[in-house]
């Protein structure tokens, strides 16, 4: 490894560690929680912030180490970022979207409305 | 010694208690959105796993896997979403 200055060791240490942790409990959410619509919840948040914390702890380290030997930014890291940040949303959708085409009965109920009371049941077909 | 290489090897620990959870949820999973839920998680822990070992042998070969993998791995999720919501892929 080349040598960084301090700061930015530790600012990538840091983020490494971040990521590393929202991996690790979204994994665990994944693993332990009992419904599907809840077990939805930690991987989504995993695949977003710690994913993107690790890339851009990379993109920083590859940026250093090319502008320590006089090249330019290395921003490819950002290229994954981006395209992670952009698919993760559309891809657990659609998985709700095929778990409740699956089992329409674990849809959850309404909210009530400004009155307190339970909105007719309109379910879309 | 650095703090970044004194944290690495745990990170990359991190990501592989993560993989096996993940893991544990494709071969259990009760469902089928669920399996297809682990293989989503498992895929993107892979791919922060190869970025963490790129940074960890300092070589930025693996970054190409990685991109592979997101986008693979993103087009699969859609296929298999959509073959449980359509019973079809083309349509």
């Amino acid at each position: 490894m080349n040598a960084l200055p301090i700061w930015l060791d530790v600012l990538i240490a840091v983020l490494i560690v971040i990521g590393a942790g929202f991996a690790l409990i979204g994994s665990f959410g994944l693993a332990k929680l009992s419904d599907f619509l809840k077990r939805v919840h930690g991987p989504t948040k995993a695949s977003t912030l710690g994913v993107g914390c690790v890339l851009i702890a990379s993109a920083a380290y590859f940026t250093a180490g090319a502008l320590s030997r006089g090249e330019g930014a290395s921003v490819h890291e950002l290229m994954i970022t981006l395209f992670v940040f952009l698919t993760a949303p559309v891809s657990a959708h659609l998985l709700v979207k095929a778990a409740l085409k699956l089992d329409p009965t674990m849809r959850p109920p309404a909210p009530p409305d400004d009155r307190g009371q339970r909105r007719s049941e309109s379910r879309p077909s | 010694m650095t703090v970044l290489a004194l944290v690495l090897p745990f990170a990359i620990g991190a990501f592989g208690v993560a993989l096996l959870l993940a893991a544990y949820r494709l071969l259990r999973g009760p469902t089928l959105p669920d399996r297809i839920l682990g293989l989503d998680t498992l895929y993107i822990n892979t791919m922060a796993l190869l970025v963490l070992l790129g940074i960890r042998f300092d070589t930025a070969l693996y970054f190409e896997a990685a991109l592979v993998i997101a986008m693979l791995g993103f087009v699969s999720t859609v296929v298999l979403s959509k073959f449980l919501l359509r019973g079809d892929i083309v349509e």
